[in-house]
């Protein structure tokens, strides 16, 4: 039918008319998307709003005092964020550090050094990983790695490590297994799946172009990723860092599970410990009155703090771009 | 299906500790009378939360609401189930049962200050039990918990010294050990952890089998967890005498009174927006009380003793002029 009115009448189409039905429909996807987008604004200003009126009662008890306390007393109802805050911090630093290279590396072998028929079932092995629920990975540290941490591994740390000076104080404590360093194994293979997939992705958009020559000058294998590879995609990486770092700062379930719940503050890294999102999972349950004021304030900072990680690495692509 | 049967479903929501037997209960009243009682178990502050927003007829609660709450909300509240907090433990060479503990060597280890296994306070209690030389590893629940609240309400009345440093409530800032999530972690660690110390709800001990302590009570006799042993604590306790059933049946007097028994209470609006819904949760209650005691044996719980079923009866001609 179409068909037959445009050939009929393809002279005497109407063009002003075709041109408006397209202007409009422009404009509704216009206001659409425009819509969609200043939903995710509006709803992150009701979010921070929402947490600013409920941490208040905590900072008009207790100042910024709040921010740098190191006690945590539901009974004496005195709350101080900085366990919580360093847990946070160190736990995910710890894991960014055990994740990044060995997700940049996996990447580099999926796309420079596999054999073909191995790189699909790594690829998927490794994305089954982002699938699995992180309260399996909690149970799965819990029954399996917190008693091998506990007989082997932090044993063998404190013994050697352990004993040299200065560094070896971080590595010094009764260990019961759970704790910091757990908790960030855990979080390293969970964000291992996000760091992996997004460098293996920005990886294969190098131009085949540039990467032949690199080898065509004799580059090694490992000079082409040091000096063509990871330059080139700098700002994908970055992106890709920073994505596993938000999930590493915010992720509660397996945290909750084996970092063994202390909100004290903690001198070694393989002592237990508490992080924010661990801290308002356990107690939110029950929290009232200047507790749960406490906790919510723990969540406007977690919230302030990925801000802060997010415009860092905003900042960070920049200036890969003006390198 | 029919529309009757539906208006007078009973919403209900609080601690998990009861949750077991509520569901249980349900069942069977249902099964009975063919009225529909739904219990989330969402923890004692979140079930208090909801009563005040009136999204549901009852809560429940392992801590019972302060006589100002009440007053200021226009609540009642009585107890519904009572139950038994286990120490728990793993040390090499000494079976389950065979440890006896009383209240101030308990506050000492938790404490921090015996850190021992073969410390002469606990030789003293066991004189017989040959104890190694091994570090006390304390654990206890990370997540706040109406168990955690009766423990350490135990320790504080026990314990000067546990009272003025660290307090009783759902959640405190311990001096010594590590934290495990829920119950089942809270088994799980013992089970793992070598040398470990823990307190745990008594159904958690009869499924995992792990190491139980006997403890001297308040008339200084040393006597085994049991059902037996928990009823005496609940039928010991002054209910009569206590205003708004506001008692804590820890350190209870009577030679066979377990000291760390546990209640939940059930919490109800005195003036509800519709009373027809009231009056059909305590014809509940009043089924539980009748009928419920051979589930919650069943489960390793108690519904409240007789003596003290009647006495709860009594409040409500008072509190809700039922009749």
């Amino acid at each position: 039918m179409a068909d037959a009115t445009q050939t009929a009448g393809f002279q005497a189409l109407d063009t002003s008319a075709v041109t408006r039905k397209f202007r409009i429909q422009d404009r509704i996807f216009y206001l659409m998307t425009l819509g969609s987008a200043t939903l995710v604004v509006l709803l992150l200003l009701a979010i921070i709003v929402v947490l600013i009126i409920d941490a208040l009662p905590t900072f008009q008890a207790f100042g910024f005092s709040f921010l740098w306390g190191t006690k945590w007393s539901a009974p004496a109802d005195i709350y101080g964020a900085v366990p919580a805050v360093v847990g946070t911090l160190v736990s995910s630093f710890i894991a960014m550090l055990i994740a990044v290279p060995l997700g940049i590396g996996i990447a580099i072998f999926l796309t420079e050094l596999c054999p073909g028929s191995l790189r699909r079932p790594i690829s998927t092995a490794i994305e089954l990983l982002a699938g699995i629920p992180s309260i399996i990975y909690g149970i799965v540290g819990l029954f399996i790695l917190v008693p091998l941490m506990q007989t082997y591994i932090l044993p063998f740390l404190m013994m050697t490590i352990g004993q040299v000076p200065l560094i070896g104080l971080l590595f010094q404590a009764p260990a019961p297994g759970v704790g910091l360093l757990t908790a960030s194994l855990v979080l390293a293979i969970m964000i291992l799946p996000f760091i992996t997939a997004i460098s293996r992705d920005v990886f294969s958009t190098v131009p085949p172009m540039l990467r032949e020559s690199a080898y065509g000058t004799g580059m090694t294998t490992w000079e082409v990723a040091r000096h063509i590879l990871i330059p080139y995609t700098r700002r994908g990486l970055v992106g890709g860092i920073m994505l596993g770092l938000g999930r590493a700062l915010g992720e509660t379930m397996a945290v909750t599970f084996v970092i063994g719940s202390v909100s004290r503050l903690q001198s070694s890294i393989i002592s237990p410990s508490t992080t924010i999102s661990a801290q308002i999972a356990n107690n939110f349950g029950d929290a009232d009155g200047l507790q749960l004021s406490s906790l919510i304030a723990l969540g406007l900072l977690l919230f302030v703090l990925s801000f802060c990680v997010l415009a860092l690495a905003r900042w960070m692509i920049g200036r890969g771009n003006a390198l | 299906m029919s529309v009757s049967a539906s208006a007078a479903d009973i919403t209900g929501a609080g601690s998990s500790f009861i949750a077991p037997v509520l569901s249980k209960w349900a069942e069977g009243y249902k099964a009975a009378t063919n009225n529909v009682v739904n219990y989330q178990s969402v923890g004692s502050g979140a079930g208090i939360k909801q009563l005040l927003d009136k999204t549901i007829v009852f809560g429940a609660s392992d801590k019972p609401m302060s006589d100002a709450d009440l007053e200021k909300n226009g609540i009642a509240q009585f107890p519904m189930i009572s139950g038994g907090i286990v120490v728990s433990y793993n040390v090499e060479g000494v079976k389950p049962g065979e440890l006896v503990l009383d209240g101030k060597t308990l506050a000492d280890i938790f404490l921090g200050k015996i850190a021992k296994w073969d410390d002469a306070a606990i030789k003293t209690l066991n004189p017989d039990v040959k104890l190694p030389s091994t570090p006390i590893s304390v654990v206890y629940r990370a997540d706040s918990s109406g168990t955690t609240f009766n423990f350490t309400d135990y320790l504080a009345k026990v314990s000067p010294e546990w009272k003025e440093k660290v307090g009783s409530n759902t959640a405190v800032e311990w001096p010594v050990g590590f934290g495990a999530k829920g119950s089942e972690g809270v088994s799980t660690t013992v089970n793992q952890t070598a040398g470990s110390i823990s307190y745990v709800e008594y159904s958690y001990v009869i499924a995992n089998h792990i190491g139980f302590a006997k403890m001297k009570n308040a008339a200084g006799k040393v006597i085994e967890p049991s059902l037996d042993t928990f009823k005496a604590a609940a039928s010991n306790a002054d209910w009569a005498n206590a205003k708004n059933f506001n008692l804590i049946i820890t350190n209870q007097p009577g030679d066979q009174s377990w000291p760390i028994a546990a209640s939940t209470w059930v919490l109800l609006y005195k003036k509800p927006a519709d009373p027809a819904l009231n009056e059909e949760a305590l014809k509940f209650f009043k089924w539980s009380y009748e009928h419920g005691q051979k589930d919650a044996t069943a489960l390793s719980y108690l519904a409240i003793p007789e003596s003290v079923a009647a006495v709860v009866e009594k409040s409500w001609t008072k509190d809700f002029g039922a009749k």
